[in-house]
């Protein structure tokens, strides 16, 4: 793999990990415990919508055959997405999904904050605007895993649950393969390693406050980043993708 | 009022530098953290302010409507007091 190569792919990774999770908060819309909560959600959802169109659009100059970004989107099946497992996962109740978005964010963090610095402007201007929004988010999903960590009996115990069940995919999102590699190198892009320490520590800080224990590193899944997929990810394109795939070039 | 839902919160937003907080609405929350983020998230979603307060609405001192005329109708009368006299410079938009 060249490096160009390894920009498109990173940064169709990238687009794939906002839109996924894009999509899984869209389908909780109407399901947040209240409506103020409805609307952040909504609201973030929606930034993630526009980060994968500014990862897609980019995705689309780089490889240069005329994709746009809803072809990105609407057009590839399961095993041409490249977004990491955790994001895929279903949305359970209120306190999966936090225990998700908490996961994956306090990572994005710190990834979006090492692309603002890398040697290609284009992933490093979308990087700059994107960690805005999300230094935000973590901020609102962190307080959650507090209050409901450090709440009832029952919502702690939901907590520490959801937590549980979604340690197992975090593994994913620090094994660094050829696209990684070749990012770091030839573009200073994150290091990986780094980053998992830094986000190691940040997480055990947010569980210790909620009262919360950190789940032993045990058997992590892997595969997202390459294309396999887990069941749940075909469902959820069949849905997104129906009216493309149905009515093609549908537009209102 | 369903004694589970979550107590209400007031809601100021600043909309620039300069200018003072101003009444936008209220909402729901938990708790202090959590009214602050749903202000933000209800109240500034199309770039509406630079700075937000929030405020538990049952710490707030109200004015009964009932002895509005006790309170504020003696202020009518007294011309003297409103700065009528003075001519405000063309241009100056919040004073």
């Amino acid at each position: 793999m060249n490096k160009e190569l390894a920009l498109l792919a990173y940064v169709t990774r990238l687009g794939d990990n906002a839109l996924i999770l894009a999509q899984r908060m869209v389908q909780a819309v109407t399901l947040c415990p209240e409506l103020e909560e409805e609307l952040a959600n909504a609201n973030f959802g929606l930034d993630y919508i526009g980060q994968a169109r500014l990862f897609y659009s980019y995705a689309g100059k780089l490889e240069g055959k005329g994709h746009s970004e809803d072809d990105f989107a609407f057009l590839r099946d399961a095993h041409e997405y490249r977004n990491v497992l955790l994001l895929e996962q279903p949305n359970g109740h209120f306190g999966d999904m936090m225990a998700r978005e908490f996961l994956f964010e306090s990572f994005y963090l710190l990834q979006l904050d090492a692309l603002q610095s890398c040697d290609d402007t284009g992933l490093a201007e979308i990087a700059a605007r994107a960690v805005k929004e999300i230094r935000y988010h973590l901020r609102h999903v962190s307080q959650w895993i507090v209050r409901l960590g450090d709440g009832t009996d029952e919502s702690h115990a939901r907590m520490q649950q959801a937590i549980n069940d979604h340690w197992p995919y975090t593994g994913e999102l620090f094994s660094a393969d050829a696209v990684d590699v070749l990012l770091r190198s030839d573009f200073n892009g994150p290091d990986l390693d780094v980053i998992r320490e830094q986000w190691q520590a940040n997480v055990a800080a947010v569980l210790s406050e909620a009262t919360l224990g950190k789940p032993d590193d045990g058997w992590m899944a892997s595969g997202g980043k390459q294309g396999r997929h887990s069941e749940h990810l075909g469902y959820l394109l069949a849905e997104m993708q129906f009216l493309q795939r149905s009515h093609p070039g549908a537009n209102w | 009022m369903n004694s589970r839902e979550w107590p209400l919160y007031e809601v100021f937003i600043r909309s620039k530098a300069g200018l003072s907080h101003r009444h936008a609405g209220s909402i729901h929350a938990a708790d202090d953290q959590m009214a602050l983020d749903h202000a933000r998230d209800t109240y500034t979603r199309r770039s509406e302010g630079v700075s937000i307060w929030v405020v538990r609405s049952s710490a707030i001192v109200a004015s009964d409507p009932a002895e509005a005329a006790a309170f504020f109708e003696p202020a009518a009368d007294k011309i003297y007091r409103h700065p009528t006299f003075y001519e405000i410079p063309e241009g100056v938009e919040n004073l």
